[in-house]
């Protein structure tokens, strides 16, 4: 190794363990026995079975899976059109504020975005609901896909647009059979950010719901709220378990596929 | 401009200004509302029923009765400033925290990179919420780190952090500190290491040449990494919901208490209209900054 | 016949050496022939993006199977000139026309003409066939038949076993080649090269050149490249436009443009030569003489134009026609005294820097057909410059 330094290795140490320690403890405890999570009484999976048996969170995870794949999708298909007007739109009335609009959510403070459209909602008179959060995060992650996309078309070689459009497709069918076969690795990972926004809000998502659509970070809230409780710990751990599986595994494909293009390259060339 | 140009652009901009911009001039029109006992708790609704009449007399209703309440109310003018303080003093303490882990990635070997790099941004996947609740846990008075600490003999009394500031500063050091990490990072990676070694051959002793070479060439990736903790911790509610106690002011919580709490809709979002105006300030700065580092790339 | 010269001409200096072509009617040269309709015409176009001017006013007619290059520095608006007949730019004003045809209205795709970019632009996630199918699965060929051309075309490229590949998974040559295949494919009226061997090594370059010369004799296709790099205009094409600030400064063959330039940008612009300014005085025919520094004999050149005495020109000779020596010569022209301050020594030949009694510095060039050690000149060298009345030029722009 390179310079590796005490330093260096002391720093590393002590910054991976102040991050990963907490959700470590988190997850050692979800497995055990006794009802004060602070105290360890030996191994249990029993809380994973009350979990289970527990209808209001398997309800609520439920309604947040819904909320998340559709908003998710409409966020991703509005994301990308935003991300293509963005980069390849050329001027229009209204550019600045268009662009505007696009980065306001990332850096809007959530209470600020839920408290505006549940304010909306009761303006235009629309039930709270699973439809509304769905709208709710859809606009906010809408923006996050957007991001993704363009940084992915502005790296783009826009003469492959051109030469499909010279060799005679129309615009939307370049766009089709070009441009979007190119992105569609960031397009992907739009969607899944917008997801996991989806699935991690708590602020946005209590102003948007009704009382009869409670989502899964919601219902945690409340829960923990009254102090921790080893059914949530047992929840979590599912779901960092879940996550953690997707993004080790979605990184190992793609440093194979990369592996794979080098060597291939490197073939070529000789 | 052709029809399906048109279309393009037409359906995220009329989503954006039908789902972003109506419901923040809408939160605008309500901070100049009256507090009504009424569905919707506020007055005036603008009937368009009336005609001309009504219109003018919503007009006519509007007035900046609730701004001049926060300015007359204590409690507002301190949540801002305590919120601003925390804001500050976590930033400073995130930028502490992940300098070093920042610094010690730059100078691992290449092939550990994409790995610790991955490590990082992990629990940036993992929900928010969990991650806060991680540390309930832990800094309660029956906590693990309370327990740690009366095993070792440190202390001899249970410290008591969870609901203070302290557990809030933690809490918003341990959630953003991959925000200040990564930027930084950036910067660092792309640093020649020849300078070190030409700063040292000048005459340096390593501390000076990390102090005179490697901070300033840093210097765009820690404001970056700054203002991505400062601006979500500015109107977070999670944390100190969470962690801090009833003590601990922050904006973001003040205006879900009044609004969920005392239903207060037009002090809710005249609190909400301040807030974003305090944000002007550091996200202008922030795209300053960026705009700077992208021409200097260049 | 192009490939007569082709084959020849390697380096500049060679061209110089030329016969001066004449136009008979068995030479391939339609934009001397009063009665050819041209494949394209420019009509008065101009260019403008807001204030700066890319296109200034261009009149130009392009004949079919012509091999014509656009040179000039980058920002002399030759991609835009070629950006504008593939329909990615529409013009300010003018007209361009096609096969007599305004193609002002056509969009990029509705047009016979085929565009092989400089970034080539394969597709990346298409196969080197599927490249090479995809404008021939948009046009009015039917599918059966696709296939077959495909094959004819990797034929063509000699890259028939790629067929599979990935653009990543060939070398930059055989991308090069797909490029050119697939813009092709279509059979265009015209073929449009943007840069085509801007992104291969020299030695790549050169084989390519031929390649290129082959596969447009072969096709029968009218191509247009752009490039900044002379040789390579003055190796393929059959006629080079040089364009500066977006205008056209001379249109004609590769050895016209390099014995008569019309002015000192394209005289400096292509290969090495001497300038020296001074005073005219016309003779006979059309050589004149140069008055350029007091006390000095005037220098003999031709000029095309009628000059009046006393107009202001410059006299343009190139390196490989000044005469070197150390005995003053019998017999020339022109014949000027001075010292070596320099020498270039490039292998096949030397360039001598010789500084003259004015404080100018004239370049000559001679072969090096002895070995260094039996070699006559060297620094300090007090020598003659000399040239014949007809291998200078007189330039007025």
């Amino acid at each position: 190794m390179r310079r590796m330094s005490w330093f260096n290795v002391t720093a590393l140490t002590l910054g991976f363990a102040f991050l990963y320690i907490p959700i470590l403890i988190l997850i050692i405890y979800s497995f055990n026995e006794s009802k004060l999570v602070t105290v360890w009484a030996g191994f249990s999976v029993k809380w994973y079975g009350e979990l289970f048996q527990n209808q209001a969170f398997l309800n609520a995870a439920w309604v947040t899976l819904k909320v998340g794949v559709l908003s998710s999708t409409a966020a991703t298909v509005l994301g990308t059109m935003a991300a293509y007007v963005m980069v390849r739109g050329g001027r229009f009335f209204g550019r600045t504020l268009f662009s505007g609009m696009i980065y306001a959510p990332l850096v809007m403070p959530e209470v600020i975005t839920g408290l505006s459209l549940l304010l909306l909602f009761i303006a235009v008179g629309m039930d709270r609901g699973v439809m509304t959060i769905v709208l709710a995060h859809t606009t906010f992650s809408m923006c996050y896909v957007s991001v993704v996309v363009s940084s992915r078309l502005v790296s783009f070689d826009q003469s492959l647009e051109e030469a499909a459009l010279d060799l005679g497709c129309t615009p939307f069918d370049a766009f089709k059979s070009v441009t979007l076969p190119i992105i569609a690795p960031a397009v992907i990972s739009g969607w899944l950010l917008a997801f996991t926004l989806s699935l991690d809000d708590l602020v946005i998502a209590s102003f948007a719901a009704g009382p009869s659509s409670t989502t899964l970070p919601i219902k945690i809230y409340s829960a923990v709220r009254l102090g921790v409780s080893p059914e949530i710990n047992a929840l979590s751990t599912i779901m960092i378990g879940i996550v953690a599986f997707g993004v080790i595994t979605a990184s190992l494909v793609s440093k194979r596929n990369i592996a794979r293009l080098k060597r291939e390259e490197k073939l070529a060339v000789q | 401009m052709n029809i399906r140009r048109l279309f393009l652009i037409s359906i995220p901009y009329l989503w954006l200004l039908a789902l972003f911009l109506v419901p923040f001039l809408i939160v605008m029109k309500i901070s100049l509302s009256d507090l009504a006992i009424a569905i919707p708790p506020y007055t005036p609704t603008l009937s368009l029923s009336d005609g001309w009449q009504g219109i003018k007399g919503f007009w006519a209703a509007l007035d900046i009765e609730n701004y001049i309440f926060l300015t007359e109310d204590n409690l507002y003018w301190k949540a801002y400033l305590s919120s601003f303080k925390i804001a500050l003093v976590s930033t400073a303490l995130t930028l502490l925290v992940g300098y070093p882990i920042a610094y010690g990635m730059a100078n691992a070997s290449p092939e550990w990179r994409p790995t610790l790099m991955m490590l990082v941004i992990l629990p940036f996947w993992t929900s928010f919420l969990i991650r806060v609740y991680a540390w309930m846990g832990i800094l309660s008075k029956q906590g693990f780190l309370n327990q740690f600490l009366l095993w070792s003999g440190i202390i001899d009394d249970p410290l008591v952090i969870l609901n203070t500031n302290t557990a809030v500063y933690i809490g918003i050091v341990y959630t953003y500190v991959p925000f200040m990490i990564l930027p930084i990072y950036a910067t660092l990676e792309k640093m020649d290491a020849s300078l070190i070694e030409a700063a040292i051959d000048l005459g340096c002793s390593r501390l000076k040449a990390f102090w005179l070479v490697t901070i300033p060439l840093s210097k765009s990736g820690i404001i970056a990494g700054c203002f991505l903790v400062f601006i979500p911790a500015l109107g977070e509610f999670v944390i100190p919901s969470l962690l801090g106690g009833s003590r601990t002011l922050m904006i973001g919580k003040v205006l879900w208490e009044e609004f969920f709490s005392n239903r207060d809709w037009p002090v809710a979002s005249a609190v909400a209209v301040i807030l974003l105006l305090l944000l002007v300030i550091p996200i202008i700065l922030f795209q300053r900054n960026e705009q700077k580092q992208r021409e200097a790339e260049q | 016949m192009r490939s007569k010269w082709g084959s020849v001409v390697v380096p500049d200096q060679a061209i110089g050496g030329f016969m001066q072509q004449d136009d008979t009617s068995n030479e391939f040269s339609p934009w001397n022939d009063p009665t050819q309709t041209p494949l394209i015409e420019f009509k008065g176009v101009t260019k403008r993006f807001g204030e700066f001017t890319a296109i200034d006013n261009i009149d130009l007619k392009i004949y079919e199977k012509e091999f014509f290059a656009l040179l000039g520095p980058s920002g002399c608006g030759k991609t835009t000139l070629m950006r504008m007949l593939a329909g990615f730019e529409s013009s300010t004003a003018g007209v361009i026309t096609l096969e007599g045809q305004d193609v002002a209205p056509l969009p990029p795709n509705k047009r016979a003409v085929n565009m092989m970019f400089q970034s080539y632009a394969l597709f990346p996630h298409l196969t080197v066939a599927e490249n090479i199918a995809f404008g021939l699965k948009r046009s009015d060929m039917p599918k059966s038949e696709i296939a077959g051309r495909v094959d004819e075309m990797l034929a063509l490229v000699q890259l028939s076993t790629f067929a599979a590949r990935k653009p990543h998974q060939i070398s930059g040559g055989q991308r090069q080649r797909v490029a050119l295949a697939r813009s092709l494919a279509k059979a265009p009226k015209l073929l449009l090269l943007d840069e085509p061997l801007g992104a291969l090594d020299k030695k790549l370059r050169q084989e390519t050149q031929f390649e290129l010369m082959d596969i447009q004799e072969k096709t029968g296709t009218t191509f247009v490249i752009v490039t900044h790099d002379q040789e390579e205009a003055m190796t393929v094409a059959s006629r080079v436009a040089v364009m500066n600030h977006g205008q056209l400064i001379q249109v004609n063959t590769p050895d016209r443009i390099y014995e008569t330039p019309n002015s000192t940008y394209v005289a400096d612009f292509i290969g090495e030569v001497n300038l020296i300014k001074g005073k005219v005085t016309p003779l006979n025919d059309d050589i004149v003489e140069i008055h350029w520094a007091e006390g000095e004999q005037p220098l003999a050149g031709r000029s095309s134009e009628t000059l009046a005495k006393g107009n202001d020109v410059t006299f343009a000779i190139r390196p490989e026609k000044v005469a070197i020596s150390k005995e003053r010569p019998d017999k020339a022209a022109n014949m000027v005294q001075g010292e070596i301050i320099d020498i270039a020594y490039l292998g096949n030949l030397s360039t001598y820097y010789v500084k003259i009694s004015t404080g100018q510095t004239i370049k000559a060039q001679a072969a090096n057909n002895r070995r260094i050690s039996r070699r006559s000149y060297t620094w300090e060298d007090p020598v003659w410059l000399s040239w014949t009345d007809t291998a200078g030029i007189v330039l007025t722009r």
